[in-house]
Formats: structure tokens, sequence, C-alpha cells
């Protein structure tokens, strides 16, 4: 035990900075997440069915799609098309896709599920399409979709651990590293467990605190 | 940006990706078969009236859920064999799999527990049933058939999380676009048919889960 | 069989839900071929003392007898202990219960319904158990449905099932408890029907229901129960002809319009 904590010491900036790197990635990657996942939404709920079919296609594609594999696509393919990418942004870019897809997704179930009163209902008081989105149905859906979205941020948090496998220092590969020098891997690795798991189970039980008192009402 | 497609380096390896496409079902198989009794175990232990098992059961989930399944998949790889347990890559990741998958299933067949009704419970007991027997012959049928479709999705993403198994280098369909795609540098057609075969699987295995539903009659 | 023995005997029964007394001490007999109503309004303590008597509640005190066995609990020293899973589920088998909400097992059909306690608790072989099945199934008009399931019955058809299910197990006694409250108007006529046919074969029922004419109609017996007493018993000519309790009277009153 003594030696893990020597051990421990020596590596705490670079598990530090690996943590650190991990929160951003998902905090990155959810608001980027949500910013497309608010368009999609909306789309899928209200577009004219031609507008409505290239997002239902990008949906289908990241949902059908393993997260590593867009991961890796991520990184490998924007140098071909002349776009350098570090893998920090690929990872990003792969992870924002992946949300936003999720997050559309959520936002079209908790729109569709609003009555269809609301909407005459604002209609008739002479309510624009926008003033009815934005006065009405959104804070209507935000509040159904915010449980699911806070468990979002959790498989981002996840998922960021993937991003190991093209290089990014984020909290899993640091530990590999560390592990690497001093081979000490049970240690390490259940170490990074309980890091991914403090901050997962704080947004876990915020989710279900939401969804209580959403519940509620 | 002068770069056109050409299919056919792709094309010359697409037996490699079908075959790894066929590694990642069977490694997802076996481990949603495995954590199909240990989903079903924890879920009745978490409707338990023991208060140990239900603490069980909700720490077993808190716990593999809020992990990164990469992380339990080095764990088995990696650091079990420190313990004196060695696992070849394939038993670790499907260990790994089944515990994870284990976890999602324990909350998919509890909803469905919860949604049988406890009239049609009594019903049972009433014409003398022991409470083994109105578990075995009513509860579970009408759990499985209500828990189908949420089965159905966690087999899905599963398989999709098979994937990770290129991770510890087993040679599934991730695993070896990878290699396609670093030998070849047909970037973009080895990923795109990576992931026409992922989404392709996928459709399938959904179609054959309707046919599945359709086919057992609806309460 | 023993003439002075009734099949049925409930002695001073009491049962709280929390802090609410729910029966506050009910004695009642049944003999073999009684049908015996108990009227009342909602919150008398009516279904609570049939899902007793079914032992699907536990009782705080009193006891029930039945065919000369205490059922549910034993007693030890002065203490009540309830009798383990396996032996309650046995008691349970001797009466049958109809409910008011049907609780068909959605997973299987009427045929598979009626022949499940056959085939699990009286263990027959499954052809014959198949062959009560059908019989029953015939008997409550349903023969041609034995292999639908209860999504695929009217609310009718699913309780006449229900009814046959419960039957089939030969129980030495059936209650039941509201069972055309949950029907459309146009369907309580063939299940009321049902339950006449089966009094007029001999079976002993004990029956909680709304419907005043059906009871004055089939009862041999009604009773009315009041906040967890019962507060007059005697022939339907008696309770519905000449009511001696104030509440009875006015009970009849209201219920009638």
């Amino acid at each position: 035990m003594q030696v893990f904590l020597d051990q421990l010491w020596i590596a705490r900036f670079a598990l530090w900075d690996g943590f650190l790197l991990t929160v951003q990635i998902a905090a990155a990657s959810i608001l980027f997440g949500t910013l497309l996942g608010g368009i999609v939404g909306i789309q899928l709920s209200y577009a004219p069915w031609w507008l409505k079919l290239p997002f239902r296609l990008y949906v289908d594609i990241m949902r059908g799609t393993p997260v590593l594999v867009l991961i890796l696509a991520a990184f490998y393919i924007p140098s071909v098309a002349g776009l350098s990418l570090g893998p920090t942004q690929a990872g990003i870019l792969a992870l924002s896709l992946f949300a936003g897809a999720h997050i559309g997704e959520l936002l079209r179930g908790s729109l569709q599920a609003i009555p269809p009163g609301q909407a005459e209902a604002g209609r008739s008081i002479g309510l624009t399409f926008p003033q009815l989105l934005a006065y009405v149905l959104l804070p209507q859906a935000a509040r159904s979709a915010l449980p699911p979205w806070i468990n979002t941020g959790v498989e981002l948090i996840k998922g960021s651990s993937l991003l190991s496998m093209i290089g990014v220092g984020e909290l899993l590969l640091k530990t590999q590293e560390i592990i690497g020098r001093n081979f000490m891997t049970i240690q390490f690795y259940v170490f990074a467990g309980i890091l991914y798991l403090a901050i997962n189970i704080v947004l876990d039980q915020l989710g279900k605190a939401v969804e209580r008192r959403v519940g509620q009402h | 940006m002068d770069y056109s497609l050409h299919f056919g380096a792709v094309w010359a390896s697409f037996d490699k990706l079908l075959s790894g496409l066929a590694i990642g079902l069977g490694l997802a198989v076996v481990a949603v078969a495995i954590g199909t009794l240990l989903g079903l175990l924890s879920a009745f232990a978490s409707v338990a009236p023991y208060r140990a098992l239900r603490s069980l059961a909700a720490l077993y989930v808190s716990l593999v859920r809020n992990l990164p399944l990469l992380v339990l998949v080095l764990l088995a790889y990696f650091a079990l064999p420190q313990t004196g347990i060695t696992l070849d890559k394939y038993q670790s990741f499907v260990g790994a799999l089944a515990l994870y998958s284990g976890a999602y299933l324990t909350e998919v067949f509890r909803a469905g527990l919860i949604s049988v009704p406890k009239g049609v419970i009594e019903a049972a007991r009433s014409i003398g049933l022991t409470r083994l027997q109105t578990n075995v012959s009513v509860v579970a049928p009408i759990m499985l058939r209500n828990a189908l479709p949420s089965l159905g999705n966690t087999f899905i993403g599963m398989f999709k999380d098979s994937s990770i198994a290129a991770a510890i280098a087993v040679p599934e369909l991730t695993f070896e676009a990878r290699k396609i795609n670093v030998d070849t540098f047909r970037v973009i057609e080895t990923w795109t048919v990576a992931s026409g075969l992922y989404i392709a699987a996928c459709v399938v295995i959904a179609m054959l889960l309707r046919g599945l539903e359709r086919r057992f009659p609806k309460f | 069989m023993d003439k002075q023995q009734p099949l049925l005997a409930i002695r001073g029964l009491t049962k709280r839900f929390g802090t609410v007394d729910v029966l506050k001490g009910v004695d009642l007999d049944l003999d073999r071929r009684d049908v015996v109503s108990i009227i009342g309004s909602s919150g008398s303590g009516k279904t609570t003392l049939l899902r007793c008597v079914n032992l699907l509640e536990e009782y705080q005190g009193g006891d029930i007898v039945l065919d000369g066995e205490t059922i549910g609990y034993r007693s030890a020293n002065g203490r009540r202990h309830r009798f383990g899973d396996r032996e309650l589920s046995r008691q349970r088998s001797m009466t049958g219960m109809v409910f008011q909400s049907f609780n068909l097992f959605p997973h299987l059909t009427a045929a598979g319904n009626v022949m499940l306690g056959l085939r699990k608790v009286l263990r027959l072989p499954k052809a014959e158990a198949r062959a009560v099945a059908e019989t029953w199934l015939t008997r409550v008009g349903l023969a041609a449905r034995a292999d639908h399931y209860p999504s695929q019955l009217s609310g009718g058809q699913q309780q006449r099932v229900a009814i046959a299910r419960a039957l089939a197990m030969n129980p030495k006694l059936v209650l039941l408890d509201e069972v055309t409250s949950a029907l459309d108007p146009e369907l309580v006529q063939e299940v009321l029907n049902t339950v006449k046919s089966i009094a007029d074969d001999g079976a002993t029922l004990l029956i909680v229901t709304h419907e005043m004419r059906f009871a004055r109609d089939v009862s041999s017996r009604v009773v009315f129960m009041e906040q967890g007493r019962i507060v007059e018993d005697g022939p339907p000519e008696q309770i519905f002809g000449a009511p001696k309790n104030q509440r009875l009277a006015a009970f009849l009153r209201n219920t009638r319009h």
C-alpha cells in the first residue's frame, strides 16, 4: 500500500491532467451535442419529410455505428480531406456527433409527447411558430428530457475513455502510461475506475434527483 | 483535396471484415447470454423482501453502469493475471461484456417485473400456486414478454460495444478495419464500409427482433 | 359429513391496515350449498373479508375454519404463527376466487388459464387438465374461445373464463368479489347468469356485490356490513323487504334511488 501511495504521489500531476481533460472533453461534447441535438430534434419533429430525411439518416447512422468506429473515423478521415485535427479535437468531434444524434432523438421523443392541444392553444392566441417553440413547446420538452440528458453526460464520460486508443492523454491513457512505468496494473486501473465512478455517480444521482422532481409535477 | 474513392483495396479484404463481424456477433451473443442470467438474478434480488439482496443488486448496477467498458476490459485482461486468474483475450472480453450487460439487463428485467400487474399475481396465489410456481409460471413469462423490446435493444448496444474488443487485439470488425486503414490508407472507404456493416447488422438484428415480438402474443 | 359443522366458520375476525381497523370482529357461518351475498357501502370491509378468507391478506385476530380446518394460522403457546408458503398455497386452493378485474394470465389462452392450477397444483396430466378445462369452458359457454388469449376476449368473456378457472379447481367454497363492477353495462347480465347457474348446481358461494336485484335473486342469505362489522344477517326477503337496522334501510334507499 505504501508503495502504491508513493507511486500515486509521483503520478499525481499526470492523473490530474488526465482527469481534467476527461471532464473537459465530456463537457465540450455535451455542449456541441446539445446545440446539434436541439436542431435535430426540432427538425425530426416538425420539418416536412424531405427536410427530415437527412436528419433521420444522420441519427440512424450515428446510432447504428459503434462510438469507437466514429472516433477512429474522425481521427483518420479529416487528414485525407485536408483538415488537420489533433486527436483531442477529432475525439470531441466524434463524441459531439454521437451526442447530437442521441440528444436529437431524446428531444424528438419529448416534443412528440406534448399533447397536441398545447400547440393548438399557442396558435390560437396568435403565437408564431418560433414563439410557440420558445415559449410553449421547448420548455415542456426540456423538462422531461432533462434526466436522460444528464445521463448522456455519463455516456460521454465513459465514451471519452475510448479516446485513449487514438492517443488523447485523458484519464485512461495517463493511467496506462503510469502502469507502463511502475507495473502496478490492478492498483492504477482500480484507481482510475474510482475516479470515473466518482464523476458518474454524481451525475447519475443528479439525474435521479431531477427525475423525481420532474415526476412530481 | 485530391482524394478519389477506390474501394478495391477494401473489397480485397472484405472477407476479413466479415469474419470480424461474425466474431463481434459471437462475443455479443455469449456475453448477453451470460448477462441475461446475471440480470435475471439481480433483478429478482432487486425486488426481494430482503434489504441485503436489494442493496447488493443496486450496488452491482451502480458500479458497473458508471464504469467505462474499456476499463472493465483492461482490468479483466491485464489486471486479473496479477491475482492469479489468467484469461485469454476472448474470455476477458466476454467476461467484461457479460458483467456490463448484466447491469443494464437488471434494469430491463426490473422494469419488466414491476410491470406485472399485482392482481395477476394474486390470481395465481389464489388458485394455490406457491411463490416459486407463481414466479416461474406467471411472473417470468409476462416479464420476459414485456422486456423483449428492451432486451433486443440492449443486445444491439452490446453488439456495438463488441468493437471495444479491438483494444485488446481481438480480430473483430473494428480491429480489422483499423488494420486495413493503416495498410491501405483507403481511409474513407474503410470506415464507410465498416460503419455500413455495423449498421446493416443492427438493422437485420432489429428486424429479427420485431419478428420475434410479433410471434409472441401481445398482452 | 357432519351436518352440525358449518363449511366455513369465521370467528371474531379483526384486520388492521396501519392504524385503520378494517374488520372489527366479524362472525359468519356458511353451510354447504349456501349462497351468501355481502352488501354494504364501499369501505365497509366486504372485499377485505373475502381476501382474508382466500388468505391474500394477513389478519390480526380471530379464526377462519374451513371444513373443520383452521386456515392461515396455527396457534402454539398462545401465539399465532402464519403458515409457510407451501401450506398457505394448499389452503388457498381449497377456495376459489373471482376478482373484480378478472386478473387472467395474459400470456396464456383461456384453456391455459384454467389448466395452470390443474397442472401445477392438482398435478393432473396435460390431457386430463385440458379435458377438465374444456368441460368448464363449455359450462360457461366459451368452448369456442378455448384457444383465445385474454386480450382477444370481451370483459364479460374474460370474467367467465375467470369463473371457470376458479371452479375447475373444485374448490369447497367460491369467493366472488364484485365480479361485474368492471364490466360495461351490456356485459353484466351474461356474467350474472353464469354465477346464477353455478349456484343452481349446488356450489357454495360467498359474494360481494353491488347488484341488489341479483343478490335478492340468487342468495339464500344476505349479510349487510357497515364499518367493519356485520350489522344484519338474514334471508333476502327480510333484508330487502323488512330491514331491521336503520343504516341498512338507509343504504337500500340510497342504492335504489
